[in-house]
């Protein structure tokens, strides 16, 4: 099992008050599966996908990431697992303004210790697999937000992750530049990805192979 | 991350900055600048006063009415010491550890005529014929006051090489006539140059025979006190040393001079190392003062790199929390602040440096210096400046590096 959560729990202090983000979920996803979170907001799903992506510990509960308890963890193993193992899509692509397209897809790579000759050829490919070859030395204010969420896909294929998140990707977009985005998830979950996909929105959801649905820190549908 | 990688990225946002960066390290600027010219000045003055000192020749010792830089000075009570005379100096050469001694006065004169031409800002000292020797002065051409000039009272003088310049620029001063404060003098010999000091000329000096100035320019009494007393210079026979002398000469004044063991001298025995120690007393105010200042430049250099470092770690925190998604470590981002600083106020080092040097490049030329930034200084500057960033830096970075990822990518 890649990703095996147990009975986890997420509790947010906030001054006196206390907000129990999650509240005892329970799930597994396998290799390969391409999955949907769904559910209103405040349900929980985003505090999910971080405490996956390894951004986040848990309140209590078991996470296990290929069989390992990511409690046992540091922050520098966390680090390094978020580096090699996870892609992370945000809703606000989060590119770097100051970098071109191309040194944008070559973070990652540069945090892993790729070479430069490695990292240019790596991300000069990705940005042609998104269809953004003629791009590359395009900095985010010069790119569309189609083309910076792509950008973004590229960055988080970079080390070749085992597990693609992607929190509301089409957030930001108008349907149309959302549904080319959706199709490059399509397209990389075919050839064999694992992706979890945060949103709330069904229409994106309906392209994932799987739906679960959290509300109030509970998951209610599988 | 390698090391050189994360030196692009902090000189990336270096150059993003350029404005900012540069007023935030003016305070570094200013304290490296302030160092490197102060310590290479100082340095040329080393170089020019040793030179100077050691031109008054090595071991001879000055007896004056009065020690040289004495702290506070009571006039009273140097006005009532005895002055220092003639028989004072006979009795100095019967001394076995003396060789030669030189007794001598001098003082400025206003006027010096030749022909249509005059010079003024002269010292004119009466000598004697030993003194070329003790205090390094070398006749260029013509000869120097020898013991007949002495003892006739002969009206001859020999001139330096500033008065050649003013009065003689195209003729050949010897035989010639000069008028000091009109009286007429024959010129005898030049002297060998000796340049100057602190753009101050050291060759407007004119030497006449003891005996002639005692006839000619006798100090009149009751006015400056100060001039009737006489200096003697004193060389020690070779192999004495400078303490054995001092002692001897001061025995011989101290008896000459009736004073009790309870008083103390009413004379001065001045000598090379008084100087070097008169100098070394004022350079090290100046160093004093120049360290102060750099302390106080890097000081307020290293809070302006703490403030707008704390600035960009703010600015920068989405940043932050994208490159810890990415996979940063706690080190990688540590590093990359750290470096940034370190950079800023390298960078503040290095115009400081460049902007010392050039000070220092300007006061040689304008003044005749010799002066000389030693290697040392330059890397001490970066070092400084180094230190400096990596103070300063370590509490802005170590906040950046902290940061919750979640957190700083929800950061707005």
């Amino acid at each position: 099992m890649l990703l095996q959560v147990e009975n986890l729990t997420k509790i947010y202090s906030l001054g006196k008050t206390s907000v129990r983000a999650l509240d005892g979920v329970s799930l597994e996803i396998e290799e390969g599966e391409y999955v949907a979170l769904m559910g209103p907001s405040g349900s929980g799903k985003s505090t999910l996908m971080h405490i996956l992506g390894c951004l986040d510990r848990p309140t209590s509960g078991i996470y296990r990431f290929n069989g390992q308890d990511t409690a046992f963890l540091n922050d520098t193993e966390l680090a390094r697992l978020r580096n090699q193992k996870f892609g992370f899509v945000f809703q606000n692509f989060n590119l770097l303004p100051r970098l071109s397209a191309l040194a944008n897809v070559q973070l990652p790579m540069l945090y892993a210790g790729v070479n430069r000759r490695e990292r240019i050829n790596r991300a000069v490919e990705l940005l042609n697999m998104v269809g953004l070859g003629d791009r590359v030395n395009h900095r985010p204010s010069e790119l569309s937000g189609g083309e910076m969420q792509r950008v973004a896909i590229a960055r988080a294929l970079a080390n070749k992750p085992t597990v693609l998140l992607a929190d509301e990707p089409t957030g930001n977009l108008d349907s149309k530049t959302g549904g080319e985005i959706m199709n490059i998830f399509d397209r990389l979950a075919r050839e064999g990805n694992t992706i979890v996909l945060v949103t709330h929105d069904p229409t994106v959801a309906r392209y994932a192979r799987r739906l679960i649905r959290l509300q109030d820190g509970k998951v209610v549908y599988e | 991350m390698s090391f050189w990688e994360l030196a692009k990225l902090a000189l990336g946002t270096f150059h993003a900055h350029r404005l900012r960066s540069f007023l935030t390290v003016l305070g570094i600027i200013i304290g490296v600048m302030t160092v490197i010219s102060i310590v290479s000045l100082i340095q040329g003055m080393n170089y020019e006063v040793e030179r100077q000192i050691a031109s008054l020749g090595s071991n001879v010792i000055y007896l004056q009415k009065v020690s040289w830089g004495m702290g506070s000075i009571d006039w009273d009570e140097i006005t009532r010491r005895p002055d220092l005379t003639y028989d004072d100096a006979l009795a100095l050469a019967r001394l076995p550890v003396v060789a030669k001694v030189a007794p001598m006065r001098s003082r400025m004169i206003g006027r010096l005529n030749y022909r249509n031409r005059k010079v003024t800002n002269i010292e004119m000292a009466g000598i004697t014929p030993s003194y070329g020797t003790l205090a390094n002065y070398q006749v260029e051409t013509g000869r120097f006051i020898n013991s007949d000039d002495s003892l006739r009272k002969k009206a001859v003088c020999v001139i330096g090489g500033y008065i050649i310049d003013n009065l003689f620029p195209d003729e050949d001063p010897l035989g010639k006539q000069l008028l000091i404060e009109g009286k007429s003098f024959t010129v005898i010999g030049t002297l060998v140059r000796k340049g100057s000091f602190l753009g101050q000329s050291m060759d407007n000096v004119l030497f006449i025979p003891l005996s002639t100035f005692e006839k000619s320019f006798a100090p009149k009494r009751g006015y400056g006190e100060f001039a009737h007393s006489l200096s003697i210079l004193i060389e020690p026979k070779k192999g004495v040393t400078l303490e054995r002398i001092i002692d001897q000469v001061r025995e011989l004044m101290r008896r000459r001079h009736g004073l009790g063991y309870d008083k103390p001298d009413d004379f001065g025995i001045n000598s090379q190392e008084t100087l070097r120690q008169i100098y070394h007393n004022i350079s090290r105010v100046a160093f004093i003062v120049m360290i102060a200042v750099a302390a106080i430049s890097l000081l307020v250099g290293g809070i302006g790199i703490m403030n707008i470092m704390l600035v960009a770690v703010a600015e920068r925190t989405r940043e932050i929390g994208l490159r810890k998604a990415l996979g940063a470590t706690t080190k990688d981002i540590l590093y990359q602040f750290l470096l940034e600083s370190v950079f800023l106020a390298l960078m503040g080092g290095l115009f400081g440096v460049i902007l010392g040097l050039s000070i220092a490049k300007v006061v040689e030329l304008a003044f005749h210096l010799h002066a000389a930034a030693p290697l040392w200084i330059i890397l001490l500057g970066f070092g400084f400046s180094a230190t400096v960033g990596i103070f300063f830096g370590i509490y802005p970075a170590s906040r950046a590096a902290r940061l919750d990822p979640i957190q700083a990518l929800r950061y707005e």
